[in-house]
């Protein structure tokens, strides 16, 4: 069960560019039941005075999720996804993700621990355009539940 | 970006509008697809069961995106949204039954910030049961 510490403080190459679609942006923000029409008219967004449409705040999941499965699914940590919940996130945006943007993700692992019985991991996603503006930064703690856990 | 709400027209303690929240097994499902969360404890019942758990749950991003329009409705911009955490302590559970899950969601200003931002704290729950704790966002206002 026990999660291999010395991936504590690991950071990984930045991954390759993620170019934010017009149509992902629309896809998740209809997933996610949001109509502000900022995620899908440029003219709504140059009303809030936006180049073009923006991403909702979460959306930045799509991409730091990505990033992070570099060690979520990293057979050497021994992470049993099966049994993760998620236990915390936090986003920090520097500006909203808009269309076009072209984004890389530099993954950390900032601790591992166990609580209860459940291994713990908390990660963080630095997320830049491919010309090094800063966009957002993702935390997140994903908890595996030990057997014979309440949820 | 361009907030409609005024720092100076809010104080701690001022009430954003509520809102109730209805998820369907089929809202898991497209959330699946766009986030590309394809955890099967999210559409699969037999699954979520043997991991222990009473009924398949929803995504724990689904719940926080869902949550955020209370806040970005009442900014009038989403973009006015600089920071966003959340704990999440109870499973939301959507079980098949043509029901599904409601959240409920209530939110105050919490605490007025410097550069005229402004911290918002959610209360969450589901079936009776608070399923996130120390649920803030930090906004922007004008």
């Amino acid at each position: 069960m026990t999660l291999d510490p010395s991936y504590i403080g690991r950071t990984y190459p930045p991954s390759g560019p993620y170019e934010v679609g017009r149509e992902k942006i629309r896809e998740f923000a209809d997933a996610i039941g949001d109509a502000h029409p900022v995620y899908r008219d440029p003219r709504a967004a140059q009303a809030l005075g936006y180049d073009d449409v923006i991403a909702p705040p979460t959306f930045v999941i799509v991409l730091s999720a990505r990033v992070g499965a570099q060690v979520v699914f990293d057979p050497e940590l021994g992470l049993d996804y099966s049994r993760v919940v998620h236990g915390e996130q936090r986003f920090v945006h520097n500006r909203p993700v808009r269309v076009g943007d072209r984004l890389v993700g530099v993954l950390t692992v900032d601790n591992i621990r166990t609580a209860a019985g459940n291994d713990i991991l908390s990660t963080r996603v630095e997320i830049a355009t491919d010309a090094g503006e800063p966009v957002a930064t993702a935390y997140s703690t994903l908890v595996a539940r030990g057997p014979d856990r309440e949820p | 970006m361009a907030a409609t709400v005024n720092y100076d027209g809010v104080a701690v303690g001022t009430e954003l509008p509520t809102a109730s929240f209805p998820l369907q097994r089929v809202d898991l499902v497209r959330y699946a697809g766009a986030s590309g969360d394809f955890n099967v404890i999210h559409w699969n019942e037999r699954v979520a069961r043997s991991v222990g758990l009473p009924d398949v749950i929803a995504h724990g991003m689904l719940t926080m995106a869902e949550v955020a329009r209370v806040v970005t409705q009442w900014s009038g911009d989403p973009g006015s949204v600089l920071e966003f955490s959340v704990r999440f302590t109870k499973p939301v559970l959507v079980p098949d039954d043509g029901v599904g899950a409601t959240l409920e969601v209530s939110a105050v200003v919490g605490a007025k910030l410097d550069d005229r931002r402004v911290r918002i704290d959610l209360t969450v729950s589901s079936a009776g049961e608070k399923v996130l704790s120390m649920a803030r966002a930090v906004v922007q206002l004008a």
